[in-house]
Order: structure tokens, then sequence, then C-alpha cells
């Protein structure tokens, strides 16, 4: 760097060179290995990186919170000029409850479950040396500006009785108690549905530009990062490898891991169609593990000897402030200009494939000890041969709950059907032939829990070749390994425990055992949000191969809309267990539709930077066991007619081919509302 | 709350009637002659006869196993084969001595243990922490009467501080029965120490480890309030099932202390209706363990939820 | 603990071609899907042995066998074992001669001192382990069986099953244990069978419990309901898919059951119910000496309630070393 470094004093935190180790069995492995960076006030700096890159480290770090095997063996922590690396005991407490607060990434677990809200936010005031009474004044005051509606009544709550945003803007409040000079946010929507971490993102944008705190912002969504922060520090293997304007890094990156990053993300609207998305060869380093010179020589495809043997510069590039971490920023442009061709042969949507699955007026009612609770309700969907239909929605919409039931694992109520070519099959799966088994299988969220551990990767699949195709033996041990061979899966693989496997290994198998039988329809639920980005691309461009090589149709649910963009040839969104909107990607995205969609649509922060259309709902998600009259939607619909929303609950009607609608508010009129943004 | 309390008690009655069909089944099923038990082998047979008539011994099974349950309910336990006194007369004054023990006992040995458990929690992994550990895992493996002859030993004998039968006179004060009573319960705290012990430290081990302890941390409370204010409140709860468990033991399962101090508590009063087949006391005095059991479960599953909001809120929908 | 390489770099494709610096993209999966092209993969993290699995159990042996509980406990039990095996071909004097003065203090010659039947005490505390070797470990193992079914059952079947189930068990629980064992015994005689069965009755429902408790936390995850997919019967799934799953507390607890048999065995006879006089099973010895503690005569008691306490003290400290490697890994 040719300027001078700010002098550390106007700096509101200023990290330098800090190295962080966890001691492990008796040796230490190193996980923040020389980070620096430094946050003036007022300023959103937002750390980004997957997992074991030790963004969360540093943020605990930033308030020196570290693990009992943790600590600090080189570098500062300054604080406004404080170094909070050499504070002792009493200071630290000091430090901690007057100049640095942060907030966690699951506020339910974050809170003491058996003291009131009340009671734990006056102790964040009485900690200033307020009195009781005064602490109370500004804990009631704290949630109003949070934009808690009701806060006395708030106050006498225990926190499981809260829902996940309210809980957060309770912690939010607790942060901002002593008007911290720095403010560290970890993750703090993870886990939110998305309307709702919109709305808790909002207060965070508002808040943040009311103080004068420095703010760091943890996140693995890029989205995120850029619609709140001024800057970012892209993190691998415990160190910073570029940093700059969150803008100008995202629209231009200049450090290869950050644009393998960027390329793996659907972006822009890409769809499967135009080309497969561009992963990242080779795995993420285990947390500690011994790495050489450069972090990311070893999956770089710039890497040469230079970079083996010598630790690379931080170069300046662009503007003054951006820097990147590699010995030839010069070669970027080539990383970027070589795109992955074309993909998979497509449907044309002209020619409509046989049906392979039909949902006729399916219902699903969970009876509970007094309230029955409507989880499906009425929800007729087909799926063509080789499609993906994409679900997407918030917690009580009822997309598990569809997965189950057309799987069999749950029965849906009777006047329901789930049709296979034609054919009804059995509301349970222990009703249905082995062939209908084989014929519809399921891809889990959670590797971990969806594989038995104790089984080989090799039993896990001769068990499903065996029970749902019926060859056994020799056959069957032949079949696992082309399976295997198949999914790219190695023989060494095949004997290792699933415990063995790094996550989207996990997910591989998974998916190599939904596809022992052949099936025509794979659900997937999830497949991909537990899962780092590169290796989400990997597996994404993996399901879409096998789809255009087997002809399997898909029902593919997720939160995330960028993967179902990309994934889905249609969609549907659903609310309160209840179909509001479905129809082709291009359609659902491009408009008019639904106002839940809308609110959903701009609720997504992207990383794209493109404005989001600022539909915010307000309100909770109603719980399902009591959905609203008539429109279920219509509480929090911004764009509700009154008198009619209330009372009749509109029909899914079709409002142009494939495009269907649960709305009282005709296409056109939509169109016109929706346009004018 | 209201509800959540209805609902255990209605659960704890109908264990307790299970417990009692238990007995029953036990005492019946196992071969014997009652008659011949309780009268002896030199009894007339025509004697026994008359004496398994009085006690309705050669009726059905079933009208027999009413009959029995009819009496738990109405808490009517029949006489005593062997001296003929109501039943009630010998278990109640026994259940009485077996209190004063257990009371003593618990009285002693739950702040200590429960000190030690959070003492070893806070300095986890370290000696004194596996000090703390190895040795309640020691003393708790000891058989009760094992412990209770090396102290009678070394206590009563050697040093002559206790006494060796350990029931006190009648009419001594309570301060005066301390010395008679001290020597047992220690015993009993010596191998109760390692169960409690154990179970506080894991519980603040996980409160030491949860999401709020570190919020507690981070907004600048020192250790000493986050543990007081938050991570108590929290961790108490497997240590309290615990203790409950404990209860039912100490009334009825410490025969062996009981009898290493002639101490006629209700283990005392089990055994000899095992020996001597005497099945009215028998069952009059396992129904009233077992009832001291449900009721101290009780009492701890009402404590609990007091502590845990999350249960008595949802319990009582 | 190594991972394995999902995609490799293949550096062997980078391209340079003279005088243009055209950079090949290494794209891991090919748009059309086929068996890996390269010949061998290059792997970074080192061999992967194909015994892994067998790596990872073998590598928790080790752990378990330098935990200096574990050593402690495994020499105890040796050591009694031997005793039990050897039983009166190692003992210094018979352990039935009673032709010695009674009532001897611990001395060379006697090093536990003599009886009130002038038998010599060490003999007799070295020959009673016969008696507890022989009857806790079978009690134990077939409490834990019996428990373990009747667990599973109770955890994966749960609703009406497992109430009335778990209403008994409480029962069961609220009994003193040792007290029921004893009518058992008195009615149906003191044979080691009786016994064995007696404890094996009585430690099924606390087994049923723990292993209920581990089933529960297995049921409801995905590989279950995976398995259902798959058309699996309850039984496979009981038995094939969740027990190797609940395998470590299940250790756990037959190595405390262990300790508990001990504990159960040693009252029982204290109290009677055990191998009669002149038998030298510890409890036994305990009962008839421990009147005599008052007259002063300690090595009688003290000696074979040591050796009791000694053994249910190691079986507990090589449960606590499984427990915490099993809770580590």
């Amino acid at each position: 760097m040719t300027t001078a470094p700010a002098p550390a004093t106007t700096a509101a935190l200023a990290i330098e060179d800090l190295e962080v180790v966890y001691t492990v069995r008796g040796v230490d492995r190193a996980v923040l290995r020389g980070v620096s960076f430094s946050i003036a006030p007022g300023e959103a700096y937002g750390l980004v990186g997957e997992s074991g890159c030790g963004k969360s480290t540093t943020a605990y770090a930033a308030l020196r919170y570290l693990p009992a095997n943790g600590k600090i063996v080189g570098g500062h922590v300054l604080v406004a000029g404080d170094d909070v690396t050499a504070m002792t005991n009493a200071e630290l407490q000091r430090y901690r409850a007057t100049e640095a607060s942060m907030v966690y990434q699951d506020p339910a677990q974050a809170m003491n479950p058996s003291l009131k809200i009340g009671r734990q936010l006056i102790e964040s005031f009485t900690l200033l040396g307020q009195s009781k009474d005064e602490a109370e004044k500004s804990a009631v005051a704290a949630l109003r500006r949070v934009r808690i509606a009701d806060p006395e009544r708030v106050m006498d709550r225990y926190p499981f009785q809260l829902s996940g945003g309210m809980q957060q803007r309770v912690v939010i409040a607790m942060a901002l108690a002593c008007d911290p000079k720095l403010l560290v946010l970890d993750e703090p929507t993870t886990g939110l549905d998305a309307t709702v971490e919109a709305e808790v993102l909002d207060l965070v944008r508002t808040l943040r530009h009311q103080s004068n705190a420095a703010v760091l912002l943890i996140a693995h969504n890029l989205g995120i990062i850029r619609s709140l922060c001024d800057r970012v520090g892209v993190m691998y293997a415990g160190r910073i490898v570029e940093e700059g304007p969150s803008h100008e890094v995202f629209d231009n990156p200049q450090h290869p891991y950050t644009v393998g990053l960027l390329r793996s993300l659907p972006r822009h609207g890409v769809r499967k169609t135009e080309r497969a998305l561009t992963t990242i060869p080779g795995i993420l380093p285990l947390i500690g593990s011994d790495l050489p010179t450069c972090v990311f020589v070893d999956r770089c495809p710039l890497a040469d000897d230079t970079c083996r043997q010598v630790v690379p510069p931080v170069v300046n590039v662009g503007s003054g402030d951006r820097w990147t971490r590699c010995h030839h920023p010069d070669r970027i442009p080539e990383l970027v200009e070589a795109l992955p061709d074309a993909p998979i042969a497509i449907l044309a949507p002209s020619e409509r494939n046989p049906e392979v699955l039909e949902l006729t007026n399916l219902s699903k009612t969970f009876r509970q000890r007094s309230t029955d609770v409507p989880a499906l309700v009425d929800v007729d969907l087909q799926l063509a041969e080789g499609e993906t239909l994409g679900i997407v929605g918030e917690s009580g919409s009822g997309k598990s709950t569809l997965a189950k039931t057309i799987l069999g694992i749950e029965s849906a109520d009777s006047g329901g059907s789930v049709a296979l070519d034609g054919n009804t099959v059995a509301p349970n799966t222990s009703g249905r032939s082995t062939d209908d088994k084989r014929a519809m299988q399921m891809v889990f969220q959670n590797p971990d829990s969806a594989l038995n551990r104790s089984w080989s990767v090799r039993r896990i699949l001769l068990r499903s070749v065996e029970k749902l195709t019926g060859i056994k033996g020799d056959a069957a041990n032949k079949r696992v390994e082309a399976l295997a061979a198949h999914l790219r899966l190695t023989p060494r693989h095949l004997d290792l425990k699933p415990r063995q496997l790094s996550g989207g290994l996990k997910q591989r198998v998974a998916i190599a055992r939904a596809f022992a039988g052949d099936p025509r329809i794979v659900v997937c639920d999830e497949p991909t949000s537990a899962l780092d980005v590169s290796v989400q691309a990997a597996i994404l461009n993996l399901l879409a191969d096998l789809q255009s090589e087997e002809k399997t149709s898909y029902v593919f649910i997720t939160h995330d809309m960028g993967v179902v963009r990309y994934l889905a040839d249609r969609i549907a969104v659903m609310y309160l267990g209840r179909i509001q909107e479905v129809g082709p990607t291009d359609e659902v995205f491009n408009g008019p539709n639904h106002p839940y969609t809308e609110a959903l649509l701009s609720a997504i922060p992207s990383v794209d930077g493109e404005p989001s259309t600022r539909i915010r709902l307000e309100g909770e998600i109603p719980s399902p066991a009591n959905p609203p009259s008539g429109c279920v939607f219509h509480p929090r619909c911004p764009r509700v007619i009154h008198g009619t929303c209330e009372m009749i609950e509109p029909p899914l009607l079709e409002v142009s081919p494939g495009h269907s609608m649960r709305c009282h508010i005709p296409i056109d009129e939509l169109r016109r509302l929706q346009s004018k943004n | 709350m209201g509800r959540y309390v209805l609902r255990r008690v209605a659960s704890a009655v109908v264990t307790l009637w299970v417990l009692a069909t238990i007995v029953f089944v036990m005492v019946n099923v196992l071969p014997g002659n009652v008659g011949r038990r309780v009268l002896g082998p030199f009894a007339l047979e025509d004697d026994v006869v008359r004496f398994n008539h009085q006690i309705g011994t050669d009726r059905a099974l079933i009208s027999q196993y009413l009959t029995s349950i009819k009496r738990v309910f109405t808490l009517d336990f029949g006489n005593s084969y062997q001296s003929g006194e109501p039943v009630k007369d010998i278990i109640v004054p026994a259940l009485f001595r077996s209190a004063k023990l257990a009371v003593l006992a618990f009285v002693i040995t739950i702040p200590i243990s429960i000190a030690a458990g959070i003492f070893a929690a806070r300095r986890q992994d370290k000696v004194a922490d596996r000090a703390v550990v190895n040795t309640g895992l020691a003393t708790s493996s000891i058989p009760d009467f094992v412990t209770a002859a090396v102290l009678m030993s070394v206590f009563c004998v050697h040093w002559k501080l206790g006494h060796v039968f350990a029931d006190p006179p009648p009419g001594t004060s309570v301060i005066g029965q301390l010395p008679y009573l001290l020597t047992p319960a220690m015993a009993l705290v010596i191998a109760y120490f390692g169960y409690i012990a154990r179970m506080s430290r894991a519980g603040v081990i996980d409160g030491l480890q949860s999401d709020y302890a570190r919020t507690a941390t981070m907004k600048g409370l020192s250790k000493g309030q986050v543990m007081r204010k938050h991570i108590l409140r929290n961790s108490l709860a497997p240590t309290i099932t615990v203790i409950s468990v404990q209860v039912g033991y100490l009334f009825g399962g410490i025969i062996g202390v009981e009898k290493v101090f002639n101490y006629h508590g209700l283990g005392s009063t089990i055994f000899n209706a095992v020996t001597s087949h005497d099945i009215p006391v028998l069952q009059g005095a396992v129904l009233l363990v077992g009832i001291v059991y449900m009721l101290s479960t009780l009492v701890a599953d009402i404590i609990i939820a007091f502590l845990n909001p999350r249960v008595r809120l949802e319990a009582s929908r | 603990m190594s991972d394995s390489e999902e995609f490799v770099p293949r550096h062997a494709e980078i391209v340079s071609s003279p005088g243009a610096d055209v950079y090949m993209p290494n794209t891991d999966v090919p748009r059309t899907v086929s068996p890996p092209t390269t010949p061998a993969e290059i792997d970074l993290s080192g061999a992967v042995q194909v015994s892994e699995r067998q790596q990872a159990r073998r590598e928790n042996w080790r752990l378990i066998r330098r935990r200096p509980g574990f050593i402690i406990g495994v020499l105890i039990v040796l050591v009694w074992t031997i005793c039990a095996l050897l039983g009166d071909r190692i003992t210094p004097h018979s352990p039935l001669d009673f032709r010695t003065t009674p009532h001897l203090s611990p001395r060379s010659g006697f090093p536990f001192g003599t009886d009130e039947q002038g038998r010599d005490v060490l003999s007799r505390v070295m020959a009673g382990s016969r008696d507890v070797m022989k009857v806790a470990p079978i009690a134990a193992l077939l409490g834990v069986f019996f428990g373990v079914i009747v667990g599973m059952l109770m955890g994966f079947f749960g609703g009406w099953l497992d109430n009335v189930v778990g209403r008994i068990v409480e029962a069961f629980l609220a009994l003193p244990v040792v007290l029921l064992g004893l009518l058992a015994v008195t009615t149906l005689g003191t044979s080691s069978a009786v016994v064995i069965g007696v404890v094996a009755v009585l430690f099924t429902p606390v087994v049923a419990r723990t292993v209920r408790s581990a089933v529960l936390a297995e049921r409801d995850l995905d590989y279950v309901t995976s398995s259902k997919l798959r058309g699996e019967s309850s039984p496979f799934v009981m038995f094939r898919e969740i027990l190797p799953n609940t395998s470590g507390p299940i250790i756990v607890e037959l190595t405390v059951r262990v300790g508990y048999a001990v504990f159960t065995v040693a009252t029982l006879s204290f109290l009677g119910a055990g191998p009669q006089p002149p038998s030298p099973d510890w409890g036994t010895q305990v009962s008839e000496a421990f009147r005599s503690i008052s007259a002063g005569i300690w090595w009688t008691t003290v000696f074979p309630a040591a050796a009791i306490a000694s053994l249910v003290i190691a079986a507990n400290l090589i449960a606590d070393s499984v427990q915490s490697v099993l809770e580590a890994s």
C-alpha cells in the first residue's frame, strides 16, 4: 500500500494482524492468520466467506470472546484506540458493557429461556449505572425503537413466546442499549423467514444511520452484505483475500476466490438453460489446517510456482480503497471471460411432456390435542416428465407437508389424491407398491441426519438398490458402483462412513441413494441450504445433469429465490398451506405477481445490487392453526381490497396460459400497480 | 400451572395402581403357601387351612386382587399376620423414623453436593474437577452397608463418637437425637454425594456452554453474576430430578444401613415382612414407599415447572 | 480426521499453447456426465485407506486404553477374575479351614487376620470373588439384553405402548429394588440362577429407560424416514438402522450395570439372600461379621467390604472412561 495507514485513533475498530489459534488435542491450529482491517465510525463493514474461513472467530475476537481452547497469539484489536487484547478482566467487562455489543445468529438460544424479556433488557441498562426505574423506562423506549408495537406486553413475556423476528429485535435492542461504538452482527438473519429477514435488515439499516456506531456484519449471504455494508472483506482460510467498497468488489472481483465464489451463485437471473454454474475445484480447507503460502493456491486456476513459494503481496487495485492478495491480479480478466459452455438439452416450452405427477385437491390436517391444524389446503398441481417444479414459501407455508404427503410419509386427508402416471397411489407409503416407491424418492436438507452414520456408503446404496429394484448379489454391487461413478464418487468413497465425507459429498451420496431405483420423481427438500455456496453450485449442476439424462422430474423446495430461478421450470408460491401463485419461472419472476410473491421477491437482497421494489410486509406470519378468514394473506397484503378480501377466499384461477393466481385483483390491474415501481 | 399439576397427580395415581398390582403379582405368583410360611413347618394342617381361609388366600385370584386394590385406595392395610396389630401402627412409626434419617441426610448432602458440582464445573477438566468427579464416583460405588460398617467401626467403636444402635431412646429431644442419627446419616451422605454432585456439575457445564451465558458475558456481566443470575436457574433441573429419585430410595431402600445400625426404618420393616411372609405389612410398607416416591417426584416436577416457564405455560394449554 | 477429495483441480489440463496465455477453466463436472477421465485422481489429502472406519474404531480404543481410570479399573477386575478362576488353588490357606485361632488380628501369615471360626480372611476374600463374578456379569448382560428390547419398542413405537410400559417402568423404579429381590429369593431359593434372574428383571426397566431416550433421539432423523420410503419393515429399522447408532449409550449402560449388579448381589447376600454360610461370598462374610465391630474386631468386616467396593468402583471407572471417550468422538 502506498498510502499511509489512517491513524489508529480515528478508526472505531482497527484489527491489526490478528492471529488466533485453537488448541485441539494439544496441537495449536491456526484459525486467523494475520487479519487486518479497520472500520471508521458510522461505517458498515462486511466480512464474507464460507464455512471455516474464520469470520465468526474474527467477530468474537473483536469482543475478545474466544472458546476455552482459543487464544490470541498475535496482533491487536483496537477499539477507539483502546487495545482490547491487552485489557484486564475488569476493563474487558466495562468495555463489553459500554462500548461494544453483539447481535447473534440464533436469537432464541441467545436469550435466557427462564427470564422474562423485561428483566433481560433491563439488565443491559442497569449495567450502565441506571436505577431500576430508569432502566425500565429505557427498556420500553428501546423496544419502541426497534419497532415493537406493544412494548409493555412484550416485556412481560418469555423468549419462547415471541416469534423469531421479534426475538431478534429484542436482541438488537439489548445490543443498542449502551449506544456502542462498535456493533457486531453475526449472521443476524440466518434462520429467519425472508419477509421477516427483510424487516430486520431494514431496521438495522435505519438504526445504523441514527447512530455513529461502526458496524461489523458477518454473513455468508452476499446480497445482505451488499445491501447493508459500505465495504466488504472476503475471507478465506483465516485471511482476508480481497477488500474494497462492496458494490465494486461484487461487480468486479479481483481475487480468484472471489471470482469463483460470485460465479458459483446464480446471478443476474441466470437459468439452467443458459449455462452451468461455475464451481471451484477442490474443497474448503478445514478450520486450522496447515496451508502453504497463498491460502488459496490448491484450488486456484491461476496458481503457479511463485504462488506456492512466495506469500502473495497485498496489491492495490482500482481506486485507492481496494486491494487484493494475489500474485496475478492482472490475469483476473481471463478468469472472468472463460465461461462454462451451455448445458443440458431443455424442454421446449411448447411441447408438453406427459404428466408424471398429479395432485388433486390435496389437503392435510394435523389433529392436535385441542385444535386441528390445516397444514395443506386444496392443493392442485401437475408435474410433467423431466420438469422441475420449484416450491417456495416461508414457515407455515406447508411446503414440507406437501413433500411428505406426495411421498406418503404423511397421509393426505381423504378427498385428495396423488396420482403417478395417471394412477392414484395409496396415501401412505406403507400401502404403496415397490414400483411406486422406487418411482418417488427424496433428497433431504441435512445430509448428516439423512444418512445412517453407522453404515458405509456402499451399504447405504446397496440397500436402496436391493430394496427398490429387487436386484441382489453381484448384480446389485455392480449397480452400486455404476451409480457411484455416475455421481462422481470414487470406489474409495464407497468404503467410507458418512462422517468421513464433506457436506457436498454426503449430499451426493444422498442423491445417489434417491436415484438407486431410477425414480420418476425426486422431491428435493432444501437440498443445498446446508451447504456452502461453492458446493451448492456443484450439486445444482449435478441435479440438472441427472435430470437431462434420466428425464427425472423434481419437486424442488427452497427458500432461495436465486436457486429456484436457476433450476426450476415452473414455480409454485405457497402461503399458509395454499398455493397462491403457480406458473413458468420467467413469468413469475418478471411479473405481474400475486402480492405475496411480490413481497417475497422484493424481500431478498440481491448481490447484483438490483433495487428491490421496497414492498414490506407488516406483522408476523400467522400460525397455520389460526388462519385468517377469507384470503389468508389479507391481514398483511399491501394491496388488500377491504370488504372483499377478508370475506371471500379467492380461487386459484388461470390468469394466462400455464400461470394461475389466487387473488381478487385482476391480472391487468396487478400489472398496472406493479409496473409503477 | 394448575392443569399441569393435575395431570401429574393423575399420572402418579396410575403409577401407584401399577405398583400395587406389581406387589400383588409378586406376592401371589411366587410359589408358596402363605399359611404354611407364616405359621411355620410344625403347625397343624388344619390350622394352616383355617388361617388361609381367614386371610382369604383360598379365594379366586381375581377376587383377591380386587380386594387388595380396594384396600390400597381406602388406605386400609389390615392387620399383620405375624403380630396381629394393625399394619398402620407398624408402618407409620417406621415411616417417621426413616423420614428423620432421610431429612438429616439430605440437609447435609444437598448443599455440599450441589456446591461441589458447581465448583467442579467452573474448573472443568482441571485437577479440582477430576478430583470431585472421581471422589463422587468412588464413594457412590461403595454399597451403603459397606460404608455403614466402616463408619460404624471408625466412629462408633474406635472413636466412640456415635452409637452402634442408632435408634434414639423414646423421648429424646431433637438435638439429643442428633448424635444417634449422625453416623448413619453420614453413610448416606457419602453414598449419595456422588450422584448429586455429578448431575449438578453436568447441568452447570451445559449452562456455561450455552448461548445465553455467552450473551450474558458479552453484556459485560462478571463470571459470578452470569452464574448466579442466569446459569443456576437453568441448570438445576436435572439435579432436582436426581434428588427426587433418591428420596424414594432413602425411605425404602437403605436396608443395609438400617441393618448395620439396627435402625428400624421402613427398610427394616419391609425386610422383616419379607422374611416372615407377612403380606399385609409388606404391601402396606411398599406402598408407603411408593407414595413417598411419587410425592417427591411430583414436587420435583412442580419445582422444575416453576423454574422453567416453557414447561408450565405450554403444559397448561 | 481426514476428509476426502471432492473435485480435483486437473493441473494437467492447464494448457498453455505457445505464445498464447489461454486459460482453460477447470470445470469439475463435465456437462455430459461420464466416468472420471483422469486415470488417477490427484488426492491432495493423502492416501485414504479403505479401512478408515476400522481406523476410527481403533483410535477410540487407543484413547480409552490410555485413560488412568480405565487402566486401574481393568487391573482390579483382572485381579478378581484370576482369584475367581483359580480359587482355592492360589489361596494361602483353605477358605473353609477353621483350625486356626479365631479372631487373630492382621499379622504375618494372616495378613487379613482370622474370623470368628479361625478361618484366614485373606483366603476367604480371594475365594469369595467367584460367587460375585459368576453372577454379576451375566445378570447385567441379561438385564441389558431385555432392556434394549423393551426400550427400543417403547422408543420406536411410542403411543400407548410407550405410555403403558412407561408406567410399569416407573413403578419398578419406585419399588425398593433390593427388597423385592429378597422376596423372590426367599420364595424361590438362593441359587445363582434365581439371583441372576431377579437382578436381570430388576435391571430391565432401568436400562429400558436409557435405551428409550437414545432411540427417541434417532427416531425423527431423516435416515429413518428414508428407510420408510424404501419400505423397510419396523424390525429392520429398529435393529439394523437405529440400534447401531445407540451402541454408545448401550455399552456405557452395560458397564454401569455390571457395577450395579455387583452392588445388588452383594447387598442381597448381606441380607441373607445369597450363598449361605460357610460360603466365602463377600456379602455373606460381612453379614456374619459386622456385629463384631463393636467388640473391636474390624478386619472380618472391612476386608470383604473393601473387596466389594473395589469391584464396583472398578466397573464404574471403566464405564466412565468409555463414556468420556464416546462423548468426545
